[in-house]
């Protein structure tokens, strides 16, 4: 029977006293070698014999509605096996954790670019001729609004406040507001978005490139219109979502709706073309700060008002001023929300949500501010710093941000840092800028089943792994526990018949399966102790041998056949009394060219303390990730939409600009301070993926400033933007 | 992709024979693929080159060199006589795509690639360009990439080559062979038509027409020369502008000078009066600036490219400052590395 387990009050740190020595050692992740040698088996791979290939069929206006889908125009494709529409077909991937089908329009046309049909033939080739030759009418509407600005249905939430911002503000003897703008972001994974489904009489089998099984597995059920239970998916290995795989997607509904009807296994993948087009992108965001400070640099006053976007009937809006809410304290603060309906593809979660775009333009502001009232950025931010969520007044789990940023601007050489447009080499200005990093932090129910037979482990959850390491931590997490060597332990993932996990978002992965993993392993532990008739404190599990009670016995002695356990953890009353997020500084220094305005980054350092570190590898891969998702939306990433029709102007990674190689700095280093969250969950960890993202944007724009006086308001600083923010500094 | 005929080509004279209007020559095939894929360009015939003797090397010319036109763009940009007397293009080349690309675009085949207007692209947008008459998206579009020199009200899209840029501003020429076996040699300046009410016609190129070789005539002694990119990112982007130029300087003035700019026109851009306002001048800002501004009275921009004015002169100023030796260059900056 699973154990279910609340985290109602700090757990002992038991991870601190296994003897096996290997959770947090930078261990290479297992699967490594298959994925760099084409052996791992992802989405589209693995073909069933006799499978037939989908592609899907984009809308080319805006809005309203189709009126007629002419089969006959694509009749002379050869190999051409059926076009299929209808009701059940679904306008854009779910939102994370929806756990039910996203909308389906029927033959309405919401934005341009959604799917609206799947061509399917005996060749990929062969469908694509046909996808982009099937001759669609519409009736179109008129005056679509596609720009968010434009738009006229405007849902304005209450402020959230605390204090009395106004009176705050009018009271500051120093005070700031500014708007910055960010454009809309694509997730921009290098894995398109893949399924292969098969039947079996009642019952669909997908292969999915899928970030969160337990809740897919619903929306694929409830796009169906069939019983869950009748829906088994599969997503072993998955090339990057960074939150573009976090729902049920309409390459998936497709490819099980065309496999139902022709009898045969489909494959639908989409093109890159069709990915920008009809999956979830972060939205752009205008963003106005206002900040009111005392002489001294005690803030006062702290407002950040947001507009985002989205398409009709999705309930998502970036959290754009989440960061905001509890970084600083002051005795003002107020927040509110516009979200604007327009016709575009849809928004939704895409890396970091909320801190990404949010504290590009905080960590900005208190740069501005910093200047106004001739302070340095970091003094400023450590006379700011609050001992509870300033909103609730929950204290902090953890947090550690004072010392990430003393201990960042030692190690950066901040002192260094010379006043505005005072370091050039040769026709480059040189600059350096610095920003806080935070990032919410939670645990979502998951559950794990652990099997320890003689001499290894097995560990089975839904759970997935995009890329960022959960088969390393996992096996790590149940080695430590067990005490075997790591070669040991088998780790398998991506398979709704295993018990259900969080799924891979939020940066809750590591923390929730972890903690569920954890949680089976120590009830084994349990009954380990029970047969060596000891108590569990005094159990001690090493190289396979358990020792306990003055007795030493080999695992393979005191297991005949196996010993399972699942257990199952879920939030509790901690995360109601504490407040848990991760905490760091980004520093960075930039060159930036006197005539063009080119930005290079030199060098950045990111000092992080994010609880319990599980492995030490795949946690630096990540943070160093982030940082450079940080490097593309302050310099480079953009997408571009028709300003008339909504269409989207950026579809393929050649105009998409994440950056490249050539755009992140060698000297690119990340620092961990020891940290435990006795709060935030039974093994202290805390989410690790998207605090990397989460301010290093504004470190590099700071820079900007420093090195040649130019504050770009609008993101990406582009070189041109940047020449007239030059030119309006008077540099 | 639509179905199509592929067919190998021994000879030059069999290779033309069968090329036509429907029928398109693929050498490295990094754009042609590409707009066939999205069925930009259907061809119903493609007639591979690469096979073909006699146009993969590159030769010694008098003092010039004869570059064929299957030579890769990795191998002209690492040929150690191309680096050392004509390391513009060298530089421009590298700018240019990616690793993977360089090593299979071709000579003939990047100076005949395609705009990146993204409307140029999406078949769901009007574009004169793929079907002439049928209007222009991309005015009044969205349009950060889009030429201000020498576009028409049927067409605003850039040619993107870098290599082509470097080309002019070293006065190279291109050969030509016909079906019949004529051979023709035009200054590569000659090579692009602008658009006016044809931009479907790119080229001087006749459909039975294959570029055959560059021609890079002899080095000038002692100039100095420089490409400079200006891009949204620091690699794998196209030039929202480029320049290249060749400087020979006589004590403090300039003696002669050569420039092309990219990113700007449909075709790779050159402007007599710049070079004029600049040749006996001792090098400073303002020079440049004023020569500049020379070759900006043709630009004609929508809000979406204003920005390009101000690059532009600035980057000209930029590259000649690099040019004439007034700036320095900061080390671990320059990304651009030639390799060894």
């Amino acid at each position: 029977m699973t154990k279910t387990f609340r985290m109602d009050e700090a757990q002992p740190r038991l991870l601190d006293e296994t003897g096996q020595g290997i959770v947090g050692a930078p261990l290479d992740r297992p699967e490594g070698p298959k994925k760099v040698s084409g052996r791992a088996a992802y989405a589209a791979d693995g073909l069933p014999e006799n499978a037939a290939h989908g592609v899907l069929v984009r809308a080319t206006i805006a809005q309203g509605r189709v009126t007629k889908i002419d089969e006959s125009s694509v009749s002379d494709v050869s190999g051409l096996l059926g076009v299929f529409h209808g009701p059940k077909m679904t306008r854009n991937p779910a939102q994370g954790m929806a756990g039910e089908a996203p909308v389906q329009p029927g033959d309405e046309v919401h934005y341009h670019g959604q799917p609206i049909a799947l061509v399917v033939a005996e060749s990929f080739e062969a469908a694509r001729d046909a996808a982009q030759r099937l001759a669609v009418s519409y009736d179109a509407d008129t005056d679509v609004i596609t720009d968010p600005s434009r738009s006229e249905t405007h849902e304005q939430d209450d402020p959230e406040t605390a204090g009395d911002f106004e009176a705050a503000f009018a009271a500051s003897e120093v005070t700031l507001d500014r708007t910055y703008t960010t454009p809309p972001h694509a997730a921009a994974a290098m894995e398109p978005h893949a399924a292969v489904a098969e039947w079996e009489g009642d019952a669909v089998t997908l292969r999915g490139a899928l970030q969160m099984l337990r809740f897919n597995k619903k929306e694929l059920a409830d796009s169906l219109g069939i019983d869950p239970d009748k829906v088994r998916i599969l997503s072993p290995y998955i090339g990057g979502g960074f939150g573009s795989k976090l729902g049920i997607g309409p390459e998936a509904v497709a490819a099980a709706l065309a496999a139902r009807e022709l009898g045969r296994p489909v494959r639908v993948v989409m093109t890159r073309q069709t990915v920008f087009d009809s999956v979830l992108r972060r939205t752009e965001t205008s963003q106005r700060l206002r900040l009111g400070a005392d002489k001294d640099g005690t803030l006062r006053a702290l407002s950040h008002d947001d507009r985002v976007s989205n398409i009709r009937d999705e309930g998502f809006a970036e959290p754009v001023s989440q960061a905001s809410q509890f970084l600083y304290g002051a005795e003002g603060l107020s927040f509110t929300q516009t979200l604007a309906r327009i016709c575009r593809t849809p928004a939704g979660s895409v890396r970091a949500p909320g801190e990404a775009v949010g504290m590009l333009a905080l960590e900005q502001a208190m740069d501005e501010l910093a200047e106004e009232l001739g302070m340095c950025p970091v003094e400023l931010r450590l006379k700011n710093l609050p001992d509870k969520n300033p909103m609730t007044d929950q204290p902090f789990s953890a947090t550690r941000l004072a010392d990430c940023l003393r201990e960042g601007a030692e190690q950066f050489g901040w002192g260094e840092r010379k006043p505005m447009g005072e370091r050039r080499e040769g026709d480059w200005y040189v600059g350096m800028g610095m920003a806080s990093a935070a990032r919410s932090n939670m645990l979502i129910k998951s559950a794990a089943r652990v099997r320890l037979t003689g001499d290894g482990a097995v560990v089975e959850t839904d759970m997935t792994d995009i890329g960022t390491g959960s088969y390393a931590i996992l096996g790590q997490i149940t080695a430590e526990m067990l005490g075997l060597p790591i070669a040991q332990v088998e780790v398998r993932l991506g398979d709704t018949s295993f018990p259900g996990a969080s799924g891979s978002g939020g940066s809750f992965g590591a923390s929730s399966a972890g903690s569920a993993t954890f949680l089976a392993a120590k009830a084994i532990r349990e009954t380990l102790a029970e047969r060596m008739g000891c108590s569990l404190s005094e159990l001690t599990l090493q190289n396979g041998i358990a020792r306990g009670g003055n007795r030493e016995v080999p695992l393979s002695q005191l297991v005949d056949g196996e010993l399972v356990e699942e257990a199952s953890v879920e939030s509790g009353s901690t995360a109601d009394s504490h407040f848990s997020a991760g905490f760091g500084a980004h520093f960075a220094e930039v060159a930036v060219h006197a005539y063009t305005g080119e930005v290079r980054v030199r060098r950045m350092l990111g000092v992080m303390a994010m609880g319990r570190i599980l492995n030490e590898k795949t946690a630096r891969s990540q943070a160093l990730g982030g940082m450079i998702w940080g490097i593309g939306s302050a310099l480079t990433e953009k997408l571009t939409h028709d300003p008339r029709t909504g269409h989207l102007a950026t579809r393929d990674l050649a105009n998409y600009h994440v950056p490249a190689h050539a755009d992140v700095p060698g000297d690119l280093k990340v620092v961990f301070l020891e940290e435990r969250d006795d709060m935030a969950n039974p093994i202290q960890t805390k989410g690790i993926g998207e605090l990397g993202i989460s301010g290093a944007g504004a470190a590099i724009l700071n820079a900007v400033r420093n090195a040649c006086g130019a504050r770009v308001y609008d993101m990406p600083a582009t070189p041109d933007r940047v020449i007239t923010a030059m030119d309006a500094a008077g540099f | 992709m639509r179905e199509f005929d592929y067919t190998r080509a021994e000879t030059l004279s069999g290779a033309a024979d069968q090329l036509g209007e429907d029928a398109s020559v693929i050498a490295g095939g990094t754009n042609l693929l590409d707009l066939m894929k999205i069925q930009v360009m259907t061809p119903s015939r493609l007639v591979d080159i690469t096979r073909i003797d006699g146009l993969s090397d590159i030769c010694e010319d008098g003092e010039g060199l004869r570059i064929g036109a299957l030579v890769t763009n990795s191998e002209l940009a690492a040929d150690p006589r191309v680096r050392d007397g004509w390391p513009l293009l060298s530089r421009a080349i590298l700018a240019g795509a990616s690793a993977q690309i360089r090593n299979k675009a071709t000579t003939g085949g990047n100076l005949l690639q395609r705009t990146r207007c993204p409307y140029f692209y999406d078949t769901a947008m009007p574009c004169n360009k793929r079907n002439p008459g049928e209007g222009c998206s991309a005015k009044q579009g969205d349009g950060r990439m889009l030429a201000i020199f020498g576009t028409s009200e049927h067409c605003l899209a850039a040619h993107p080559s870098d290599m082509a840029v470097a080309l002019a501003a070293l006065k190279a020429e291109v050969e030509i062979r016909s079906a019949e076996g004529d051979a023709r040699r035009i200054p590569i300046g000659e090579l692009h038509k602008l658009p006016g009410d044809r931009p479907d016609i790119e080229t001087v190129l006749a459909p039975d027409e294959i570029i055959t070789a560059v021609y890079l005539p002899a080095p000038q002694a002692d100039t100095k020369q420089v490409y400079k990119k200006v891009r949204d990112r620091a690699s794998y982007a196209f030039a929202l502008v480029s320049v290249g130029v060749a400087v020979a300087m006589d004590d403090d003035r300039i003696a002669s000078v050569s420039c092309a700019i990219g990113g700007v026109a449909p075709k790779p851009w050159t402007d007599p009066e710049l070079e004029k306002a600049l040749v006996g001048q001792a090098p400073s800002d303002e020079v440049f600036g004023q020569a500049a501004d020379k070759a900006l009275t043709q630009a004609r921009c929508q809000s979406d490219t204003e920005f390009k004015k101000p690059l532009l002169r600035r980057t000209l100023i930029a590259a000649l400052r690099e040019a004439t030796g007034l700036a320095v260059s900061a080390p671990g900056v320059e990304t651009a590395r030639i390799p060894a």
